[in-house]
C-alpha cells in the first residue's frame, strides 16, 4: 500500500518521520448507552499492514468500539484517523469509503445469490447489470489470484461450506477496495482446520498489506495470528502489546482483572445406570431429507457426553428432539425407562415431568422471553409448578423468594427480580436460565453451546455447576462448538457429521486435531494421508 | 440507524403518545371544522359539556364507554397472544344473538336471578363460539386471523339478517325486530339502582352491565399477569420459540385466548340487549368491536388504558351527538368524521410519531 501522499498531512503524528502513519488512529473514544459508558477513553493504534488482535470479554466494549469505526455509531467524543487522516465515519458507507471491511460474525450474505451476484451486490455499476457483472467477474479473479482466495464465482452461495462463504465475505471487503478489514470472531462457525487455513488467508493479506484487525475471545488464535493485541475490560483499554512479548495467561488476567483456572474435569468416575437412551432415531426435515440419521446414544447418571460438531450438523435437532420440542421420525428415546416413540405424542412438559432439564443454544429466542421479567423468566417451563401457583393465580410472594433466592445463589446480576430479561447481558441471562433447570434437580440435562457468547468469569463458574451436577448423578449431555469445552468437560465425546454419530472418542484420548479432523468426517486412514499437514 | 437508538420510556409511550395522537387528531378536526365556519374552541367546549356537564350525559357517556371497554378487552386479551381479532363486530352482535334467543325461550319461565346470569353467559359462549371457528382455523389450519375474523363479521351480518327478517321477526310487524322481553328480562338501568337507594338521576341507557365491565377489567388484568395461562398467552404472543421451549402449547393459547376475546365482545351484545333495547334488533353493535380496536391500542392493551380510552371514545360519541344537536351546521357524518380522525391517528397510525418522538428523546437526552 502506498501511503507515501498522506504522510505529509500528519505532521503532528508522534510516530517515527520515516515510517508510515498508522491505519488507524482512534483517540479518546466515548460512547455511551443511558447510564451504561460502553466505551470510556478508548485510544487504539493499528499500524499498518499488521494483524491486530482485540480481546476482551462480553460486554468489554469491542463490539461497541468496532461498531464506532465501521461506522454504525457515532462516538460521543473521540477522533477517527484513517491512515493518518482524520475520517468522519457515520455510516457503513463513509466506513467502505475509508477503505474499512468489515467480515460480521453471522454472514451477510444472500444464500440464494451466486457468490459473484453476493460480492458486487450493492457496488453495480450503470444501469445495465451485464456490464457491471463483466467488469466485477474481471475483478473478481484478479483478486483471488493476488491474495490467493480461490472461490468458484458461479457456485450458488447457500452450496458452499461455511469456510468458503468466509472467504466471499472477505472478498466483498476486497472488492470494495478495503485497505482495513475487520474480522469479528471469525472462527465461531470453523473447524480448526479451516481456521488454519483462514489463518493463511490472513498472513497472505497481511504480507499484501492489508491491515486486519480480528476480534476474539479465543486467545490462542490471539497468539498464534496477530502483531499486536490489545485488551479491552469494562469499555475502557487496559493493554496495548505486542503478542511475541506476551502470554495466554497473562492475557486471560488483563481480560478478567484477576487469576482465571482453566477447566479442569475431576477425574473421578461417578457413572450410574443408563438415564437417557438413544436408539436408531431419525429426524426428517420438511423437504424429507433427513436432519438426524440412525442416532445411536446413551448417558449414564454421573457423565457428562459432549456432543463435538461443526454447527448444522444436526446438533440442534438433536437437542431439540431430546427436549421434547421436535417429534422424531423414527426410533424411539428412552428416559428412565419411560419410551418415547414416533407416534407418541409428547412436548417439552412431558420431558420436565421425568426431570429432563434443557439449557438450549439460544438463549434469546428459545430460553426465555426477553420481554418478559427476570422473575418470569425464572418460572418458564415450570410456571404450572405447585409450589408457584395458589389456587387459580401464581403466588407472588413463593415466586419473588424463588427468584430472589436463585438470582444470589448463581450471581446474576443486576439482581433485580422486576428487570427486563432483554436487558441483562448474555453472561447473565445464561445464569439466569441455568438457575432455572439446575436448581430443579434434574436427572438428565440436555445443554446446548452452555458458555456461547459468556464472558471468562461466567465461563468458569457455568463449568463449575456442570462439573457439580455430574457428581450428584445428573446424566449430562452437551452439545458445543467450543473444542475447549468439550474436551474440557466431556467424559465422553460423540462427533457429529451431517445428522450422523460418526465417531466416539473417550474424553481422555480426545486432541483437537484428531477431532477437527472427524469433525470434518475427514478420518479415515485414507484421506487424513491427504490432509498430512494438518494432522 | 434507529436501531441504535434507546427506545422511549415507558411514560412517553404510555402518556405523551397517546396525548400526542388525540391533539393530531384535534388539529385536523378543528381545521374540518372551521372550513365550515365553526370555532373549534366552541366545539369543544360543547363537547365536554355534552359528555361530562350534567348527569344525562354522563350516563350516555358511561354507556357508550361500557361497549368500547369490552370490545378493547377483547382485542387486547388476543393481542397479548399476539393475535389480532378484527372480528369484534361479529362476536358482539353473534353473543347478541344468544341472549336472545335465551330470552325470548325463557323468559315468560324464569325468575330475573335466574335469567340475567343466563343471559351473560349465553353472550359470553355465542361470542367465544364464533371467535373459536377462526382460532381453531389459524391454529390447525394456517388461516390468518386477520382475514378469517374480517370474513365472519359478513357471515355474522348476514345470519343476523336472515334470522331478523325470515324467523325472529315479531309477526304483524313491519320492522325486524323481536318482542319485547319480559321485565324479569331485562337488566335493570343505573337510574333505576340509584332510585332504588333514594338518588335520583335522570335517565340515560346506562345500565348495570358497567359493573361487570369494571369486573372484567379487574379478571382480564388478573388472567394476564398473574395466572399461569396468562403467563402461556404473554408468552406465545412474544416469542412462540420459547413458549414450546417451556412446554406451552401455542395452539391451544390461541384457542383459549380467542374465545375470552370473543366472550369478552359477546357481553357488548349482553349490554344493548339486556341492558338497553330488551328485545333483538338489527345492527345493535353500531360499529363499537371495530373502534375496540383503537381503543385497546391506544391504551396499550391494559385494562387500565383500555378503561382511560374507552372513556375519551365515550366522550367523542356522547359528545358528538351533542355537537350535532346543538351546532345546526355540524352534521351527523362531521361528527362521525371527528371520530374517525381520533381513531385513524390514535389506532391506525398510533405509532407514526414514535421514530420522530425517539430520536427527539435521544438528542434531548
Amino acid at each position: 500500500m502506498n501511503h507515501s501522499s498522506q504522510i505529509v498531512e500528519s505532521a503532528e503524528q508522534t510516530v517515527a518521520e520515516m515510517s508510515p502513519p498508522p491505519a488507524i488512529e482512534l483517540r479518546n473514544i466515548n460512547k455511551s448507552f443511558g447510564a451504561v459508558q460502553a466505551n470510556r477513553n478508548v485510544d487504539l493504534i493499528v499500524q499498518a499492514g499488521t494483524i491486530h488482535g482485540i480481546v476482551g470479554e462480553n460486554g468489554a466494549g469491542k463490539s461497541t468500539l468496532m461498531s464506532i469505526l465501521y461506522g454504525f455509531y457515532e462516538a460521543d467524543e473521540g477522533s477517527i484517523q484513517i491512515n493518518g487522516k482524520p475520517a468522519r465515519i457515520n455510516s457503513s458507507q463513509a466506513a467502505i469509503a475509508a477503505g474499512i471491511g468489515m467480515v460480521h460474525q453471522h454472514f451477510m450474505l444472500v444464500a440464494n445469490f451466486s457468490v459473484l451476484e453476493n460480492v458486487m451486490m450493492g457496488a453495480e455499476k450503470g444501469f445495465l447489470l451485464k456490464n457491471s457483472i463483466g467488469q466485477a467477474r474481471r475483478k473478481l479473479r484478479e483478486l483471488s489470484e493476488n491474495y490467493s482466495l480461490h472461490v468458484d464465482p458461479d457456485a450458488l452461495t447457500d452450496d458452499l461450506p461455511v469456510g468458503q462463504q468466509q472467504r466471499v465475505e472477505i472478498l466483498k471487503a476486497l472488492f470494495r477496495s478495503a485497505g482495513i478489514l475487520i474480522l469479528d470472531e471469525p472462527t465461531g462457525v470453523l473447524t480448526p482446520q479451516e481456521t488454519e487455513q483462514l489463518f493463511k488467508i490472513l498472513s497472505s493479506l497481511r504480507d499484501e498489506g492489508v491491515t486486519i484487525i480480528l476480534i476474539t475471545h479465543k486467545l490462542r488464535e490471539i497468539m498464534a495470528i496477530t502483531d499486536n493485541v490489545s485488551v479491552m475490560r469494562d469499555g475502557e483499554m487496559v493493554a496495548h502489546c505486542q503478542t511475541a512479548e506476551t502470554s495466554t495467561a497473562e492475557l486471560a488476567e488483563l481480560m478478567v482483572g484477576r487469576k482465571v483456572s482453566a477447566a479442569t474435569r475431576s477425574r473421578e468416575q461417578f457413572l450410574g445406570d443408563i438415564r437417557l437412551k438413544v436408539e436408531n432415531l431419525s429426524v426428517a426435515g420438511s423437504l424429507g431429507n433427513k436432519l438426524l440419521d440412525d442416532i445411536n446414544l446413551e448417558v449414564r447418571s454421573g457423565e457428562i457426553v459432549g456432543i463435538a460438531g461443526v454447527s448444522g450438523n444436526g446438533q440442534s435437532e438433536l437437542l431439540e428432539v431430546l427436549s421434547g420440542i421436535r417429534p422424531l421420525s423414527q426410533g424411539q428415546i428412552t428416559i428412565n425407562g419411560q419410551q418415547f416413540k414416533a407416534e407418541d405424542s409428547y412436548n417439552a412438559a412431558d420431558m420436565r415431568e421425568l426431570k429432563v432439564a434443557h439449557v438450549p443454544e439460544d438463549r434469546h429466542r428459545t430460553g426465555m422471553v426477553t420481554a418478559m421479567s427476570a422473575w418470569e423468566s425464572l418460572i418458564l417451563g415450570y410456571h404450572h409448578d405447585s409450589r408457584y401457583n395458589k389456587g387459580i393465580l401464581f403466588d407472588q410472594a413463593a415466586i419473588h423468594e424463588e427468584a430472589e433466592r436463585l438470582i444470589k445463589e448463581f450471581d446474576v446480576r443486576p439482581g433485580d427480580p422486576e428487570i427486563k430479561s432483554a436487558n441483562m447481558s448474555g453472561g447473565n441471562q445464561q445464569k439466569l436460565i441455568l438457575a432455572r433447570e439446575i436448581d430443579k434437580s434434574p436427572e438428565v440435562l440436555i445443554v446446548g453451546q452452555p458458555t456461547r457468547g459468556v464472558d471468562i468469569g461466567a465461563i468458569e463458574f457455568i463449568h463449575g455447576q456442570l462439573n457439580q451436577l455430574r457428581q450428584r448423578g445428573c446424566a449430562i449431555l452437551m452439545v458445543s462448538v467450543e473444542l475447549d469445552e468439550v474436551l474440557a468437560l466431556s467424559d465422553r465425546i460423540l462427533v457429529i457429521f451431517d445428522g450422523r454419530i460418526v465417531a466416539e472418542v473417550n474424553g481422555n484420548e480426545a486432541d483437537t486435531m484428531t477431532l477437527g479432523l472427524m469433525m470434518a468426517n475427514a478420518h479415515e486412514p485414507r484421506s487424513s494421508q491427504n490432509l498430512k499437514g494438518d494432522a | 440507524m434507529s436501531d441504535l437508538l434507546q427506545p422511549l420510556p415507558r411514560w412517553i409511550d404510555v402518556g405523551v403518545i397517546p396525548v400526542l395522537n388525540v391533539s393530531m387528531a384535534m388539529i385536523v378536526s378543528s381545521i374540518l371544522l372551521l372550513v365550515v365556519g365553526i370555532e373549534p374552541v366552541e366545539a369543544v367546549t360543547i363537547m365536554l359539556h355534552g359528555a361530562f356537564g350534567y348527569d344525562e350525559g354522563i350516563g350516555y357517556t358511561l354507556y357508550y364507554a361500557t361497549n368500547f371497554v369490552f370490545t378493547g378487552l377483547a382485542v387486547a386479551i388476543a393481542f397479548h397472544a399476539g393475535l389480532f381479532n378484527i372480528g369484534g363486530e361479529g362476536q358482539a352482535y353473534i353473543g347478541g344473538l344468544g341472549v336472545g334467543l335465551a330470552m325470548l325461550l325463557l323468559d315468560s319461565s324464569m325468575p330475573a336471578f335466574l335469567l340475567l346470569p343466563i343471559a351473560l353467559i349465553m353472550a359470553a359462549l355465542f361470542g367465544g363460539a364464533w371467535a373459536l371457528i377462526p382460532a381453531y382455523l389459524q391454529a390447525y389450519r394456517g388461516s390468518h386471523i386477520v382475514i378469517t375474523t374480517i370474513m365472519f363479521n359478513f357471515i355474522a351480518s348476514a345470519i343476523m339478517v336472515y334470522l331478523m327478517v325470515n324467523v325472529l321477526i315479531m309477526p304483524g310487524q313491519q320492522s325486524p325486530q323481536t318482542r319485547e322481553f319480559a321485565e324479569s328480562a331485562q337488566l335493570p338501568f343505573m337510574h333505576e339502582v340509584f332510585a332504588w337507594f333514594g338518588v335520583n338521576i335522570s335517565q340515560s341507557p346506562l345500565n348495570l352491565s358497567i359493573v361487570w365491565a369494571v369486573i372484567c377489567c379487574i379478571g382480564l388484568w388478573l388472567f394476564i399477569w398473574r395466572s399461569r395461562w396468562g403467563y402461556e398467552t404473554r408468552a406465545v404472543g412474544f416469542n412462540e420459540k420459547a413458549a414450546v421451549y417451556g412446554g406451552i402449547n401455542p395452539k391451544r393459547v390461541v384457542l383459549i385466548s380467542m374465545c375470552i376475546s370473543g366472550a369478552l365482545a359477546g357481553f357488548v351484545g349482553f349490554n344493548e340487549i339486556s341492558g338497553v333495547h330488551h328485545r333483538l334488533i338489527l345492527n345493535f353493535t353500531a360499529g363499537y368491536g371495530f373502534t375496540g380496536i383503537a381503543v385497546s391500542l391506544m391504551g396499550r392493551n391494559h385494562p387500565v388504558g383500555i378503561v382511560l380510552a374507552s372513556l375519551l371514545f365515550g366522550m367523542l360519541y356522547q359528545g358528538g351527538a351533542e355537537l350535532a344537536f346543538e351546532v345546526p351546521t355540524v352534521t351527523r357524518e362531521m361528527v362521525v368524521a371527528i371520530q374517525g380522525f381520533v381513531i385513524l391517528f390514535s389506532g391506525a397510525l398510533a405509532y407514526m410519531s414514535t421514530p420522530f418522538l425517539t430520536r427527539l428523546y435521544n438528542r434531548w437526552k
